[in-house]
């Protein structure tokens, strides 16, 4: 009875039976031999190495030391490092909603078919190799690249414009990146709100503005800071755009964190600027989590 | 007559509603939302379009749009193997993971959907966490450990890997089916006869298809597109083609990278279009 007195799992009946309760305990203790494989998996290969990541940050030379995290609040450089991944991420966060919201309002405003059909053009470059993308933006971007042919052509710049190698490629790249994250979960919150309370405003005698600002907008908030913090935390991790489009005075913390291992060999430091990201995505992952499922984004059925 | 009434209220009541011009009506604010919303969706899909084109060009530069028509870069890809062997080697490692992390996620998410044991919530937020744990962390954490393990630069150590980065999304999409599935079904073939392992097979299974393909696309692409962890793992010996593809980038942007990337768009528009007919093929069954 013990069992059953907590909430029952799917299917569990009142086991009153003796016989009846041994079969449901056997058969939980299969359910969990189920899981075993991908848990071993991910506490020997995810769990354990984190966590060993979090102790090397600590040591310095076989003894406790907070040695590595002095050094990124002391040196100059790291301490710029921190600050511009944190400023991109905000900015490239401002501009996904910028553009993201009035896109997924406008979507979700249309009829099922038609923003399905819509969607996937927001989907395609979701699934798109990062590469691939970035690959297509030094095309458009570079010195001699399409956009500034074409600026030239029609008379508008004399000088090809610098827009890479520098914050603009970063921010175009990354936005054009994490845009979908922002769009799907929005769009999702949005397309669930009852209209007919905006009707209702209206009928009130609200004009649409005031209904869009005091009722949809409003209601729609989940979503979008689902979409921001997501955006937020992808964008705090970045590492493939940056490195290829970014400048060399502007580096992300992932790039120093490469950087650290790949030429410095400083795992120790590497450790401890993995632990401060680690820390800040999860913080912002636990407000996430309360605000909307993970599954309404990496779930296969976005609409 | 009695109905009269009723009936001219809900006339009136349909009246008012056609009368009230409708919330989205073609006005100029309307308009330019959708302008913008136009200007939003070339950004997100131009830059992936303008590509196609740019790999059959002739020209021996990057130029748009492209002086003549020429297949060049795809006989540059073809003929050389720093990248048919790098396209191969991501084949290879995406398949593998795409079968472990399939058959692991299934059996896992059978587990937390059905099953009733203490630190169930702990384990889903392990099983997700991967997805949001920022890639480079994973990818030093892995090598930090790799080392002692002697799995640094061997196939199963990038197979492994990538299975971490792959399996939450099986799971996610697994369990989001089988919530959605009602457990008498199993109770009744259960009933009539059949052993666990046929009811799987036949009433189960079945139900789920849709849910495991989806996951099984997610874990492949996960892993064809992984650069990160590969950069710190794989060597030179285990390239794989994003990798590849980085370092074609870093150095010059070498042209051959169009005809790749091409490539690799049509293959994910494909997966896209058949990711959506499953769907539609599965609604159509319910």
């Amino acid at each position: 009875m013990t069992v059953t007195a907590r909430r029952p799992a799917v299917g569990a009946r009142v086991v009153v039976d003796p016989r009846m309760r041994r079969l449901y305990l056997r058969r939980q203790v299969a359910l969990f031999g189920l899981l075993l494989p991908a848990l071993l998996l991910l506490l020997v290969l995810f769990v354990y190495p984190i966590l060993r990541l979090l102790v090397t940050s600590v040591y310095d030379q076989g003894s406790f030391s907070l040695e590595h995290y002095q050094r990124i609040v002391q040196v100059d450089l790291y301490l710029r490092v921190m600050r511009t991944t944190f400023t991109i991420a905000l900015q490239v966060t401002a501009i996904c909603l910028l553009l993201g919201y009035p896109l997924a309002y406008f979507l979700s405003t249309l009829q099922a078919r038609t923003a399905r059909l819509l969607l996937i053009l927001v989907l395609i470059p979701f699934w798109t190799s990062i590469l691939v993308r970035t690959y297509a933006w030094m095309v458009l971007l570079q010195r001699q690249g399409v956009i500034n042919r074409w600026l030239i052509e029609l008379g508008l710049i004399d000088e090809p414009l610098r827009m890479m190698y520098n914050r603009i490629g970063v921010l175009v790249g990354m936005v054009h990146v994490l845009l979908p994250f922002m769009v799907l979960p929005t769009f999702a919150v949005m397309r669930g709100i009852d209209r007919d309370l905006i009707r209702a405003a209206q009928n009130l005698g609200a004009t649409p503005l005031q209904a869009f600002l005091r009722i949809f907008f409003p209601l729609s908030l989940p979503g979008v800071a689902a979409g921001s913090l997501l955006v937020f935390i992808l964008a705090l991790g970045f590492f493939i755009t940056p490195a290829l489009m970014g400048g060399r005075t502007d580096i992300m913390i992932a790039q120093l964190m490469e950087d650290q291992i790949r030429t410095q060999l400083n795992f120790p430091f590497a450790a401890a600027l993995g632990t401060v990201l680690l820390a800040v995505t999860l913080v912002i992952f636990v407000i996430y989590n309360r605000l909307l499922g993970l599954d309404k984004i990496f779930g296969g059925d976005v609409s | 007559m009695t109905v009269q009434p009723a009936a001219r209220q809900g006339a009136r009541v349909l009246a008012e509603r056609q009368a009230r011009p409708p919330r989205f009506a073609l006005s100029w604010s309307r308009l330019l939302l959708a302008a913008l919303c136009g200007l939003v969706l070339l950004f997100l899909v131009a830059p992936v379009v303008i590509v196609i084109p740019m790999s059959f060009s002739a020209a021996k530069y990057l130029s748009f749009p492209p002086p003549g028509f020429s297949l060049q870069w795809y006989e540059n890809f073809f003929n050389r193997s720093d990248w048919t062997s790098a396209m191969i080697q991501s084949i290879r490692v995406a398949f593998t993971v795409m079968i472990l992390a399939t058959v692991l996620g299934i059996m896992a998410s059978l587990a937390l959907v059905r099953g009733n044991f203490p630190g169930k919530d702990l384990i889903n937020a392990v099983i997700v966490s991967p997805l949001i744990v920022p890639t480079i962390i994973v990818a030093i954490a892995i090598y930090g450990i790799y080392a002692r393990l002697h799995l640094v630069q061997t196939f199963i150590g990038l197979v492994l890997a990538h299975t971490v980065l792959a399996v939450p999304y099986v799971i996610v999409n697994v369990t989001a089916t089988l919530r959605g599935f009602d457990i008498r079904l199993e109770q009744a073939a259960q009933s009539l006869g059949a052993s666990p392992i046929q009811t799987f097979r036949y009433v189960t299974l079945p139900l789920i298809a849709p849910g495991i393909f989806a996951g099984a696309v997610f874990a492949f692409i996960a892993s064809f597109d992984e650069l990160i962890v590969a950069l710190f793992i794989a060597g030179a010996q285990g390239r794989t083609l994003p990798m590849r593809m980085f370092e074609g980038l870093r150095l010059e942007i070498d042209p051959t990278i169009a005809a790749v990337s091409s490539m690799l768009i049509t293959f994910s528009v494909l997966v896209l279009l058949s990711a959506e007919l499953v769907r539609r093929r599965s609604r159509s069954e319910a």
